[in-house]
């Protein structure tokens, strides 16, 4: 029964999406877009065994990959706003508007 | 069972340019690690240009030498077509005029790590060190959008979706002056360029289930058999078009783009407002037309609705905008929105569907060209504490420097379409591919396009006022006495100006040998 797993891979989607949309910490709302990603992955794995070949493993190693490079650049991105605001949250950076 | 493992085969001839970037790139990440200081730039600046030259010539040779392959290469992973070969055509020369911006001095923060305003900033400015990492990380910027509009299969296109937004995310926080706006920029880029990939990546799952492959070609082979109205497709083609078309900056999806193109240091604004949006549209392109074009009774609608939300978001927003990247912003929205006027333009017949294509090559190297170039124009305008950015202090800076001002106006002119610009040419083309796709469907679709068109050519009218309005405030408003000061351009900026304006002028009067350029590129149509 894959099922459940997808049932479980639209979950963590839509947990990721919903943090993503209402915590206002950027560590955590980056936190939440990796969780959207690894729904992604449990999705492919499961559609690789509900479809028979092996393509959806093999695109779930890629996105690891991609995954953790987005992490270098997103932390880099973080910290730097960090240190210079002494506050990560994603309410005050509101300098650039209409 | 078959158990003999067969030796992938790889065209290294066709990948030749995207080869040439990435090695280029990576030879640039070692200069990094080892040369010293005080060498690097004068290293860096000769491998990227050479390189990105150099991959336009192999694309030349490879158009010019007539063998564009007729199948996918490298196992299927990437289709150089027509369409592609001209598109790489298009991202070589915008980002060889943005590299020439890149390289001016100036633009770049000193150190990225040391605070704003702390003596760490003070002391990196005084020793005059520079961040020459920007060399590599624009030619992996480079080299994302020639993979992003080639791929063949989804996991290609997402992969080269990252390659090409990662290192455009870290740019964007690289400017020299208000470091706060600019480290701002990137961070709401990275993070909403990160969510929408990842809607991009659940798209992909929904329809990797759906037809148990990423392949274009097995994507629309699964359609032409199984059902069309199969959630999982639909969700799939739902979650899919949100990530291209956040990269766009298609309405609803366009929040990011004004502030990212205020905050970006401008040579990477220019980049992405050029580069980016045609290495975006190429790739919707594909996946609307070569991916799902089966299901084009369900997509032609919804790009309908965005395509005239688009134009019109932008043309109205634009309007309220006092600042002169922001308001370019808001131009560049309502050009992705023509853009989606001929990506609506499907036809049933092959013929029909080049001509669409056609129109939209076109467009992008025409808007593409001119965009640079009016960026570039921005970069020359100055307060002693950066670019004199705010519309107000481009009062008349006509009566002060009239070759600049006029080169701007020229440039809003072609972005307004006015005839004896390029920008003219490329809507009408656009405009003339979607009525004639609308002709053929005839009947109640026919009406809907030519609603679009009209849609569109309003919004061009209201688009006009606000690129108006600056020519007039450059012309005829008196100038500040403390208005800014107008660099002396260096060569490179130079350079790019004559390049943004003689193409601008010279595709204006004569647009037929471009034309005929991408009906060749466009006559073949997507491979798969």
């Amino acid at each position: 029964m894959t099922t459940h797993y997808l049932i479980l891979s639209g979950l963590l989607f839509a947990i990721g999406a919903i943090g993503v949309l209402t915590r206002r910490n950027a560590i955590v709302v980056f936190m939440c877009v990796e969780l959207m990603l690894n729904a992604c992955n449990l999705a492919f794995v499961t559609f690789a065994r509900q479809v028979g070949n092996l393509e959806g493993q093999i695109i779930a190693f890629f996105v690891m990959v991609v995954a953790a490079a987005e992490v270098v650049v997103g932390l880099a991105i973080i910290v730097t706003i960090f240190r210079t605001r002494r506050s990560a949250s994603v309410d005050d950076v509101n300098l650039l508007k209409y | 069972m078959n158990n003999t493992i067969v030796a992938p085969t790889i065209e290294y001839g066709t990948l030749a340019p995207l080869l040439l970037i990435f090695g280029a790139a990576i030879v640039g990440v070692l200069v990094e690690a080892f040369a010293p200081r005080y060498l690097r730039k004068a290293m860096q600046v000769p491998i990227t240009l050479l390189s990105i030259a150099g991959a336009f010539a192999l694309v030349i040779l490879q158009v010019v030498s007539g063998d564009v392959p007729t199948t996918p290469v490298a196992m299927g992973a990437l289709a150089v077509d027509g369409p592609s070969l001209f598109i790489w055509g298009v991202i070589l020369v915008l980002s060889f005029v943005c590299v020439l911006l890149i390289n001016d001095e100036g633009h770049f923060v000193a150190s990225a790590a040391a605070v704003p305003g702390s003596a760490d900033e003070e002391e990196a400015e005084r020793s005059g060190s520079a961040h020459t990492e920007v060399y590599p990380l624009a030619l992996f910027a480079i080299g994302g959008m020639l993979l992003f509009p080639a791929a063949n299969d989804l996991l290609t296109m997402f992969v080269g979706l990252e390659v090409m937004s990662l290192p455009l995310y870290l740019l964007c926080g690289l400017a020299r002056r208000r470091r706060l706006l600019s480290q701002e920029a990137s961070m709401k880029y990275f993070l909403l360029g990160a969510f929408s990939s990842a809607f991009f990546l659940y798209g992909t799952a929904m329809i990797y289930g759906y037809a148990g492959t990423v392949s274009f070609a097995g994507i629309s082979q699964a359609m032409a058999t199984g059902a069309l109205l199969d959630p999982l497709l639909l969700l799939g083609f739902s979650l899919l078009a949100v990530g291209l078309l956040f990269k766009l900056g298609a309405a609803p999806f366009q929040a990011w783009k004004p502030d990212v193109y205020q905050g970006a240091p401008t040579p990477i604004t220019a980049l992405m407002a050029s580069g980016t949006l045609v290495a975006a549209v190429g790739a919707l392109l594909r996946v609307f037309w070569a991916g799902l074009g089966n299901l084009d009774w369900n997509w032609r609608p919804v790009i309908w609705v965005i395509a005239a939300l688009t134009m019109i978001v932008g043309s109205i927003l634009a309007i309220t905008q006092t600042d002169i990247k922001r308001m370019l912003a808001y131009s560049s929205i309502a050009h992705a929105g023509f853009l989606l006027v001929g990506v609506v333009a499907t036809s049933s017949t092959a013929a029909g569907n080049a001509i669409s294509m056609q129109a939209i090559l076109f467009y992008l190297l025409v808007y593409g060209l001119a965009t640079v170039g009016a960026f570039a124009v921005v970069t020359l305008v100055r307060d002693p504490g950066g670019e004199a950015n705010h519309l107000s202090r481009w009062a008349g800076l006509g009566k002060r420097s009239p070759i600049l001002a006029g080169v701007f106006a020229f440039f809003l002119l072609a972005f307004a379409g006015i005839p004896l610009t390029s920008g003219f040419f490329g809507k009408y083309a656009v405009f003339t591919a979607a009525l004639a796709s609308g002709r053929e469907a005839g009947d109640s679709l026919g009406a809907w396009m030519t609603g679009l068109v009209v849609v569109g050519v309003v919004a061009s009218a209201i688009a006009a006022f606000f690129y108006v309005r600056v020519i007039v405030l450059m012309f005829f408003n008196e100038p500040a006495a403390d208005g800014p000061s107008i660099a002396i351009p260096s060569t490179g900026t130079v350079a790019v100006i004559s390049i943004a304006m003689l193409v601008t002028v010279g595709v204006g009067v004569f647009p037929e040998p471009v034309l005929q350029l991408a009906h060749n590129a466009a006559a073949g149509l997507f491979i798969r």
